[in-house]
């Protein structure tokens, strides 16, 4: 493509327009209750980055890299993992309510001990011969997913004295552009170690500190099987699209 | 009518990243032995100097004629004429900070403003002590002219838009993101 194609090309070419990244919502890069932020939090503030072709486009991964049993992590081996059997399943949507459809989760957790199969992972919590800790699933066309898993324990890290991560789960999304990707961890309701966790109270809003917090769903649950959790996942919003009033009014 | 939610917090990936967004092709963003691809090969270090062993780096381009196969490029879709070009690379530290990316150089990209976006791949870094992802591009050091016409690259302290340019190395290109120090790397607020 010559010089000029790209000029004309570029005269006239209407991109869709995400809101900016809500530092609001997101946890500080530096927050030293979080030990490891200290050496590694950037100092010189972020620079503004117009949202171009790239940033509005990403990549669109689909049923290529799922398996069958990938989104049931107590399917994965021959026998079954120990622990509480629980369901955890919602929607992903964008910040104006849209259904993200098609996009690929990814999660890992530790095994109901609290152990991770890792091998950086040497707590004396026993590993479960039938868990591997990892899922994947695909949304659908109205931005849902499930996975069926188990209750991950919580574990001891040495960030302070006596630290103790709550349960969780992590997330890894993609979104339909690079504007959305998000990668988030899932907190179970109620957990007493909320309090002393630098990580979950890294983000300093209340209100979006209850955002990564599942709702115990019992309409969802599996009698006699699996008890149920229900997590919405919010990604980032347009400011309106090429076709919509783009007055934006806040 | 659309509602307005508030979105979900970023937390950091934590130090067993790897169990969860492991991809035994992650690193090729084309098959090896495609013509004209490179290795981008490059080290995080922390503000210490130290390698960050427990990061990730994901990668995202137009193809070298400068297209997405994406419905939201307003030129339209284009499936790329390389084949098993994906666009998209991740890749893992490792035990020295070492992360590696095979790719191709994307084409150049018309701006809405007017102008043209010199070749470039826009990167993603997550980690332990990461607690939202910190956004960086790479521009390549054969485009002098592109480079200096770049909007973004032209919106940067001009003191630190060499921390954006990979370096020739003799196997491909060398890209260091430095997470803090006299060569902190420029991130973006996206
Ligand atoms: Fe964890």
């Amino acid at each position: 493509m010559t010089q000029e194609t790209v000029d004309q090309a570029g005269s006239g070419l209407v991109l869709p327009r995400y809101r900016r990244d809500d530092v609001d919502a997101h946890p500080p890069l530096l927050s030293p209750g979080y030990k490891s932020t200290v050496g590694r939090a950037p100092r010189q503030p972020l620079t503004y980055l117009p949202q171009r072709l790239t940033e509005v486009t990403g990549p669109l991964l689909g049923e290529g890299r799922l398996g069958d049993l990938d989104h049931d992590l107590t399917r994965q081996h021959d026998g079954e993992p120990q622990g509480q059997r629980i369901i955890v399943h919602g929607r992903v949507r964008d910040g104006d309510g849209r259904p993200v459809a098609g996009t690929l989760v990814e999660i890992w957790q530790a095994n109901a001990a609290g152990r991770y199969r890792h091998a950086t992972d040497s707590w004396p919590a026993p590993l479960d011969p039938h868990f591997d800790g990892v899922g994947r699933a695909l949304t659908d066309e109205q931005g849902r997913y499930r996975f069926v898993t188990v209750r991950p324990g919580a574990y001891p890290w040495r960030n302070h004295d006596n630290a103790w991560r709550p349960a969780h789960i992590h997330f890894s999304l993609f979104g339909r552009a690079f504007t959305q990707r998000l990668v988030t961890q899932m907190y179970f309701p109620g957990d007493p170690l909320f309090s002393q966790d630098p990580i979950f109270n890294s983000v300093r809003d209340p209100k979006a500190r209850e955002r990564m917090i599942a709702r115990y769903d019992h309409a969802a649950t599996m009698p006699e099987w699996a008890l149920a959790y229900e997590f919405d996942i919010v990604l980032r919003g347009r400011e309106g699209t090429p076709f919509e009033d783009e007055d934006d009014d806040d | 009518m659309t509602e307005r939610l508030g979105v979900t917090p970023a937390q950091t990936v934590g130090p067993y990243l790897h169990i969860g967004l492991r991809w035994p092709d992650g690193p090729y963003v084309v098959p090896e032995g495609t013509p004209g691809a490179v290795w981008i090969r490059g080290r995080i270090l922390d503000g210490a100097g130290a390698p960050v062993v427990d990061a990730m780096v994901e990668s995202w381009q137009a193809d070298p004629d400068g297209r997405f196969d994406h419905p939201d490029d307003p030129r339209g879709a284009r499936p790329p004429t390389l084949a098993s070009f994906r666009g998209f690379g991740r890749a893992e530290t490792d035990g020295q900070g070492w992360y590696r990316l095979l790719t191709v150089k994307p084409g150049p990209l018309p701006d809405p403003d007017g102008g043209t976006e010199a070749p470039h791949l826009t990167l993603s870094v997550f980690g332990r002590g990461l607690l939202h992802r910190l956004v960086t591009r790479l521009y390549f050091p054969d485009e002098p002219a592109a480079n200096a016409a770049d909007p973004v690259l032209r919106g940067v302290d001009a003191g630190r838009r060499d921390t954006l340019l990979a370096s020739p190395a003799p196997d491909g290109l060398r890209f260091d993101i430095h997470l803090q120090g006299d060569r902190e790397t420029v991130f973006f607020a996206l």
